[in-house]
């Protein structure tokens, strides 16, 4: 069922018309998915920013935001413009190389995940094979970047931060991969294109959310722990270790860190969105509106409605959960290390685990609800 | 020449410089912390030259085994264990440098020898499974190379068992590396939570 429009072929086939051969054209449409996936994230970072400072305004009662531009919309760029015209600091007794590559090696893996985030049919940078087990492989690189900042920063605090980083995501990557296992045992397939189509059958019936709502949640909370957002924001708590692994950063590099961390939000809730709701469905299937309206399913009007409405739903769906993700940051108090892997390796690991067999076991008992 | 194929040998010339000279220094650099990170590089381009055979998965397991896990799980134990510590300077050590040298030299002759009588042009056509190898290798897994597995996660529990029992002296009745009686009051101190002694 191969719908939707192909802009790769639709490029190829424009610049093919001004008589450049299809290898160079090829070549000038590479980068062009790559920036916009860039400009999609860094977009989305400030968006998040912004919902982020006016929703903790909310749940305050403070105003939030308000002088530079409407509603305080321009805040964001106004930070990150502080942050970048700011001086960069290496502590003198800091290790300068690390100290540099660490937030570079905690941004790139995130940013690199991006490549299988899926808008569209045929609307994400590379339909890899191995698709999520390449995000799940990707983000365990996270930690050698907050390990390294930890350690060059020559700071009792940093060091701390950084080694409850690399705990943390060691101890709630388990439960999240038990977790995409179950998907990927009902979809036969890694990648993130056929974990949607699986779910685009009944529109809102049909997501993975009604089949896999333990899951959905263990993942949730993963993701969010993962991402070291409040109720898991142990590696930098505030309270007790200044910021944790970044500490001594300023400027650009701070900037990267905190990139990084909403860049990494946004995904986890796309990737929520992917694997439990739907993806880029409506909650009405596409195709009985075209039958209402008359229309076969691969006309051109139908074809730019589905794109567009892909883009919408999953976008709409994501921030639906970056929602959440900050309601629950100013909303939960932090828990204590021991109540965090407690709670990863006594609660989320065996729950995932019985979630696997038993979606292995409905999946022999009922194969046309849990893909055969 | 085709643009995939140049992007092939560079990418393939840059990998293997970075395997080679961050193995170089992973033995020779004095500093155990940057030992440990260059490992970390040297395993990630091993992943991009899996990358380069076509073999996704594999690299994909080998960026989430290796980097995420050991190499994390290295770095880790390092700077739990940073201990400033001077050596003391070993007495014998010509002779122990001539020994690892030639059992080096031994090992590297075995693999060059392995190099040139192996056979290494597959024996069908070039028909590359690419993106279906995940299923070949879940096949596998589950079929003829069942036992190995099975046998590598019982290697897995030997070591996790034998970490608890480091960690846990609780349970021993005595020191295993000592072998003195081990004072238990002590320990149960120790695992007393803080906030019951206050009052």
């Amino acid at each position: 069922m191969e719908y939707g429009l192909d802009l790769e072929y639709s490029f190829n086939e424009f610049l093919k018309g001004f008589g450049l051969s299809s290898e160079i054209a090829h070549i000038i449409w590479l980068p062009l998915p790559m920036l916009l996936v860039l400009v999609a994230a860094v977009v989305g970072v400030l968006v998040t920013v912004w919902l982020e400072r006016k929703i903790s305004a909310a749940a305050q009662q403070r105003i939030g935001p308000e002088y530079a531009g409407a509603l305080g919309v321009l805040q964001p760029i106004a930070d990150g413009l502080k942050l970048l015209v700011k001086e960069d600091i290496i502590p003198a007794k800091a290790d300068g190389i690390l100290f540099t590559a660490g937030p570079i090696l905690v941004l790139v893996p995130v940013i690199l995940s991006w490549l299988i985030v899926p808008f569209g049919q045929n609307l994400l940078i590379s339909n890899v094979g191995i698709g999520i087990f390449l995000w799940i492989a990707l983000s365990s690189i996270q930690p050698i970047g907050l390990l390294m900042s930890g350690y060059a920063s020559n700071n009792k605090y940093s060091l701390l931060g950084g080694l409850r980083a690399a705990a943390q995501s060691i101890s709630y990557e388990i439960p999240l991969a038990l977790s995409v296992l179950a998907i990927v045992l009902m979809t036969n397939s890694l990648s993130t294109i056929d974990i949607v189509n699986q779910q685009s059958g009944a529109g809102i019936l049909s997501w993975n959310i009604w089949r896999q709502p333990v899951g959905f949640i263990v993942f949730w909370i993963c993701a969010l722990a993962e991402c070291e957002r409040l109720p898991f924001d142990l590696p930098e708590a505030e309270e007790e270790l200044v910021a944790g692994y970044q500490t001594e950063y300023a400027g650009m590099k701070f900037a990267l860190f905190y990139l990084g961390s909403y860049i990494n939000l946004i995904l986890s809730a796309l990737l929520v969105s992917i694997l439990y709701l739907g993806g880029w469905g409506f909650p009405i299937p596409v195709e009985l509106i075209a039958k209402f309206v008359n229309l076969p399913v691969n006309a051109p009007l139908i074809q730019v409605f589905t794109a567009s409405i892909g883009i919408v739903m999953t976008v709409m769906k994501a921030y639906l959960l970056v929602f959440i993700a900050i309601l629950l940051r100013w909303t939960t108090p932090r828990v204590r290390i021991d109540q965090l892997l407690d709670l990863g390796w006594k609660f989320l690991l065996p729950i995932s685990l019985a979630n696997l067999l038993i979606t292995a076991g409905f999946k022999l008992a009922l194969p046309q609800f849990f893909g055969g | 020449m085709s643009i995939a194929i140049t992007t092939q040998i560079i990418c393939f010339t840059v990998l293997s410089f970075i395997v080679l000279i961050g193995a170089l220094g992973v033995v020779l650099l004095e500093s155990i912390v940057y030992s440990a990170f260059l490992l970390g590089g040297v395993f990630m381009s091993v992943a991009g030259l899996y990358l380069l055979l076509n073999a996704s998965f594999v690299a994909a397991a080998q960026v989430l085994v290796y980097v995420g896990a050991v190499n994390v799980l290295i770095i880790f134990a390092i700077m739990l264990v940073n201990k400033k510590e001077d050596l003391k300077p070993i007495n014998d050590i010509k002779s122990r440098r001539i020994i690892s040298t030639s059992i080096c030299l031994t090992l590297l002759s075995l693999l060059i020898r392995v190099d040139l009588t192996n056979v290494w042009s597959l024996s069908s056509p070039q028909n590359s499974i690419g993106e279906e190898s995940t299923i070949r290798i879940g096949e596998h897994l589950f079929s003829d190379y069942l036992l190995p597995f099975e046998v590598a996660s019982v290697l897995l529990l030997m070591a996790m068992i034998g970490a608890i029992v480091l960690a846990r002296r609780d349970v021993m009745n005595e020191d295993i590396s000592t072998g003195l009686p081990v004072d238990q009051e002590l320990i149960e101190k120790s695992s007393e939570p803080l906030l019951t002694n206050k009052n």
